[in-house]
């Protein structure tokens, strides 16, 4: 039952299921992001309140769950790789890394371009916003420390741990809104049964969502390829792969 | 398309840089991935090179 865990271990397997994985993956998030823009742009209702401008939820809703996303990811992977000594569990980590943060800032700009409209400004130091924001310092924390040490291993150690612990801040941006006063909007799609969108709204941002989620899977797998050849250029396995 | 798509109900000024700024970091996931790859094969080719070269 565990033997597909124990092949998570073993780099050149990890490189050829990226390689394999990625194009599929992109393709198939072409599909979805297409039909989440042109369905969201142009076929959506106007929102009763917000008019036009509720639709920059088709990219702020994904971009700031992929950020939570790739966070969770890459702290999951560090732990696994702390506690079972899988190597490949820091090279994942490392891969995740950049592409949450590039999420977050995403998130944070197009939450930014919604709020001057609809709050009067561009930003407010709102609980939801100021702790997304410090996921933002999070990551880029993460990835400084990785990279300052001589020794990588020790590097990849206290980069596993730094986001671990900052783990702790994804459930308070996801509960941010219930448990403080906050300017942003509660939950819309996250009330299971019972989503505050109708359908023709609500089915183009779950497209989007998993187009986000496939598209995070497919630069995933192209920067993992990239993570496991740096860490295991002296490997017979990767004469052969290189050839390829 | 019609200048009402456009003009987004008077809020184009806010979705459509939105849209555009998500393109841009899209592409440059995609674009900086498959660089990285490259450049790790790249070193990985030259690390073989060398020990190639260190065996002869």
């Amino acid at each position: 039952m565990w033997t597909w865990f124990y092949k998570l271990a073993s780099p050149p397997y990890v490189y050829g299921a990226a390689a394999a994985l990625a194009p599929w993956f992109l393709g198939l998030a072409a599909i979805t992001i297409s039909y989440g823009l042109v369905a969201g742009l142009a076929f959506a209702p106007p929102d009763y309140q917000q008019g036009d401008a509720f639709r920059i939820i088709y990219v702020h809703a994904p971009s700031a769950w992929m950020s939570l996303f790739a966070y969770t990811s890459m702290a999951v992977a560090g732990a696994i790789a702390l506690i079972w000594r899988i190597k490949m569990g820091h090279a994942v980590a490392a891969a995740s890394a950049p592409i949450g943060a590039s999420f977050t800032v995403l998130a944070l700009f197009t939450g930014s371009l919604w709020g001057r409209p609809m709050w009067g400004t561009y930003w407010a130091w709102d609980p939801r916003l100021t702790s997304e924001l410090i996921l933002l310092f999070l990551y880029v924390g993460v990835m400084s420390l990785r990279s300052a040490f001589e020794d990588p291993a020790r590097g990849d150690r206290a980069a596993a741990l730094l986001a671990i612990v900052g783990l702790v801040n994804v459930p308070i941006i996801h509960y941010s809104v219930l448990w403080w006063n906050s300017l942003h909007q509660g939950a819309t799609v996250a009330k299971l049964g019972k989503p505050s969108m109708p359908g023709s709204m609500l089915w183009p941002l779950l497209s989007m969502l998993l187009g986000f989620m496939l598209f995070y899977g497919a630069v995933l797998c192209m920067r993992l390829q990239g993570e496991v050849l740096n860490r295991e250029r002296q490997a017979k396995w990767v004469r052969e792969a290189i050839k390829s | 398309m019609s200048n009402g798509f456009w003009s987004m109900g008077g809020y184009a000024g806010y979705v459509w840089p939105c849209f555009l700024f998500a393109c841009v970091v899209l592409a440059w996931n995609l674009w900086a991935a498959r660089r990285y790859h490259a450049a790790a094969r790249m070193r990985a080719a030259r690390a073989l090179l060398m020990a190639a070269g260190d065996a002869s």
